[in-house]
């Protein structure tokens, strides 16, 4: 228990952990992440590596909507960008596996900063119609443009190696996966302690004091979309080495949604609350279909009607959320932890 | 009294008395309302000058003009930090990097920012990290956060905000929030500062703390100040002078006691006997 938080200097005032209990918090996150796969069966493994990718996508999109305030829609566009450059580099150019992830990340980064353009005339609803028109755009374009991406049909990936070891097993993967992940945190961490992680909240929440601060709205607001796209990328770039195989489906405006609520769920504008909606989100169908399979038995028919009844579980699940908590996961967290803070004498 | 500050926050190279900022035959109109027609002003360094003016005068967009929010249909604002400048069709970011920095009559902070984020968000201007040191939190990003975040103790000291300075700015009493605000504005190291209403809404103890703050940015900091106020009695006590809006026109300018016996203004406050 602790009395109060004392520093004696700017440094360690300005420090992302402040007290022990912080620090052991997050060693204890590392160790889980790093033990994991020891104890892990090959299903959750799968899992797993689902959840590392869809942490970076989470972070990357919660950057430009819970941070910088900018809705998007073309999440899934934007992680098109990331796994066809990737898989078409390594595919039919025969860059290798870990060189085509960056130049990926950065061709989306280019893509997604000319689709944030609009953004400067655009606001709420209106960006939002924007940027669904940039992943229908996108999506539009892989489909037809057939020399290059194989238009309709899938676009396989050879394996990727390391030192001639095959590396897209799940066991392997998951280092991969979740080493990048961890480089996301930080790195996203570390820029909101920074002028540029602020200049973009301050263009949140009031862009035009933010403009007669001297932050620079059209900058900001594309650096917001390229960095943010950047990590999007990556999140496809890794899919299309961990699968193999890059098909448009897994790109829908679906996957857009989707993104959103992990956002929505876990919490706008916090990179912690991106972590916890992309794992609750992953999670979620796999509850459901368990739920749903222990009901085999008590009511006749199920299979039938399980598909959507899970479908409206998930939609129920999200409309709770959003009216019981609706700033997500991570406030949920904050409780437990001001809750610890001062126990057992929380008076 | 002097404080033993380690930072000027003013960022004016001038002497005091020379030109600062010069407003010529300023117009500007939105459709068939005219808000302003042809205002001329000069402001000098180091001077408190107050606009006033009843609901309506164009007070707020004057401001609005100077800091490039609105841009005028005639006219041309000129301002000399470091050179001569026409800012009349500058964006407002370029105007704030030339050293003009400013608050708003309706609170506009970043709410969900505590308050110390909120000052060090004024420093943006003079941060020039970039995106991969940032990004690492290491060398010139880390240097910089720390050197500002020194500098903002400062303000946080001068404004007497030190109780709150963890807190997150949407839960803070309205008067500390215009605390804040005058607070984020200096953090910026203005040449020139614009205050739009800064005491609106206080009682008289904040009102009195206000203009104690605003006295102690120009005497010890030496920063000039335009502020639209509409208590007669703080205007007449701090403002070094006065200009006189009515719709839209200058109708006088000059010290607080040549305005006090000026008729033109008598007559536009308190109308014909």
């Amino acid at each position: 228990m602790e009395s109060g938080i004392f520093h004696t200097t700017y440094r360690a005032d300005m420090a992302l952990r402040q007290t022990p209990a912080e620090k052991v918090r997050v060693v204890l996150a590392v160790l889980l992440v790093l033990c994991f796969p020891f104890f892990a069966d090959r299903f959750y493994l799968t899992l797993a590596n689902q959840i590392g990718i869809a942490v970076i996508g989470a972070i990357g999109l919660n950057l430009l909507v819970g941070y910088t305030g900018q809705i998007s829609l073309g999440q899934g566009g934007f992680m098109a960008v990331g796994a066809y450059t990737a898989g078409l580099l390594t595919a039919q150019l025969g860059v290798p596996w870990y060189g085509s992830i960056p130049l990926a990340c950065l061709a989306t980064a280019v893509v997604g900063g000319f689709f944030g353009i609009p953004s400067l005339r655009l606001k709420g609803l209106y960006l939002v119609i924007a940027t669904l028109a940039a992943q229908e755009i996108i999506l539009w374009i892989v489909t037809h443009w057939d020399a290059v991406t194989g238009g309709v049909d899938a676009l396989v990936v050879p394996d990727p190696t390391l030192f001639g070891i095959q590396m897209n097993t799940d066991f392997r993967f998951y280092w991969v996966i979740w080493g990048l992940a961890g480089l996301t945190i930080l790195v996203t961490v570390n820029l909101f302690r920074t002028h540029i992680g602020r200049a973009w909240i301050a263009i949140r929440d009031q862009d035009i004091a933010a403009e007669v601060m001297g932050i620079g709205l059209f900058r900001y607001k594309l650096l917001a979309f390229a960095t943010s796209s950047f990590f999007v990328g990556l999140a496809g770039a890794l899919i299309a080495h961990y699968r193999n195989i890059v098909t448009w489906e897994r790109f829908t405006v679906d996957v857009s949604v989707t993104y959103l609520a992990m956002i929505i769920i876990g919490g706008l504008g916090s990179v912690a609350g991106a972590i916890f909606g992309a794992v609750f989100i992953t999670l979620l169908p796999v509850f459901l279909n368990d739920a749903g399979q222990a009901l085999r038995g008590v009511i006749p028919n199920i299979d039938t009607i399980l598909p959507f009844a899970e479908q409206a579980a998930f939609g129920i699940v999200i409309i709770l959320f959003l009216v019981l908590e609706p700033r997500g996961l991570r406030r949920i967290w904050d409780r437990i932890k001001d809750y610890f803070r001062l126990w057992p004498f929380s008076y | 009294m002097r404080r033993g500050f380690t930072h000027q926050l003013n960022s004016s190279a001038l002497d005091p008395g020379q030109r600062q900022l010069r407003i010529e035959g300023l117009g500007l109109h939105f459709g068939e309302l005219v808000a302003l027609d042809d205002v001329s002003l000069e402001i000098r360094q180091g001077e408190i000058m107050a606009i006033i003016g009843p609901n309506g005068a164009g007070k707020t967009s004057l401001l609005n003009c100077i800091s490039g929010l609105y841009r005028p249909q005639k006219g041309r604002i000129l301002f000399t930090n470091r050179g001569e400048h026409d800012t009349t069709r500058l964006s407002p970011d370029r105007i704030a990097r030339l050293g003009i920095a400013r608050s708003f009559q309706n609170i506009e902070l970043f709410r969900h920012m505590s308050v110390l984020d909120n000052l060090l968000s004024g420093c943006s201007i003079h941060m020039k990290a970039g995106l991969l040191s940032c990004m690492l939190y290491w060398g010139k990003a880390e240097r910089e956060q720390l050197a500002f975040r020194r500098f903002v103790e400062d303000i946080v000291d001068l404004l007497e905000i030190a109780a709150v300075r963890k807190q997150t700015v949407e839960s803070l009493a309205y008067g500390l929030q215009k605390r804040v605000e005058l607070g984020r504005a200096l953090a910026m190291k203005p040449a020139l500062l614009l205050l739009d209403e800064p005491m609106a809404g206080m009682n008289s103890e904040e009102k009195e703390d206000m203009a104690r703050f605003i006295l102690d940015v120009n005497e010890e900091h030496g920063i000039t100040i335009v502020l639209i106020e509409h208590d007669m009695g703080v205007i007449m006590d701090i403002s070094d002078r006065i200009a006189v809006l009515n719709f839209g026109s200058k109708i006088a300018e000059g010290s607080p006691d040549e305005i006090r016996a000026d008729q033109a203004v008598i007559h536009a406050y308190l109308g014909d006997e």
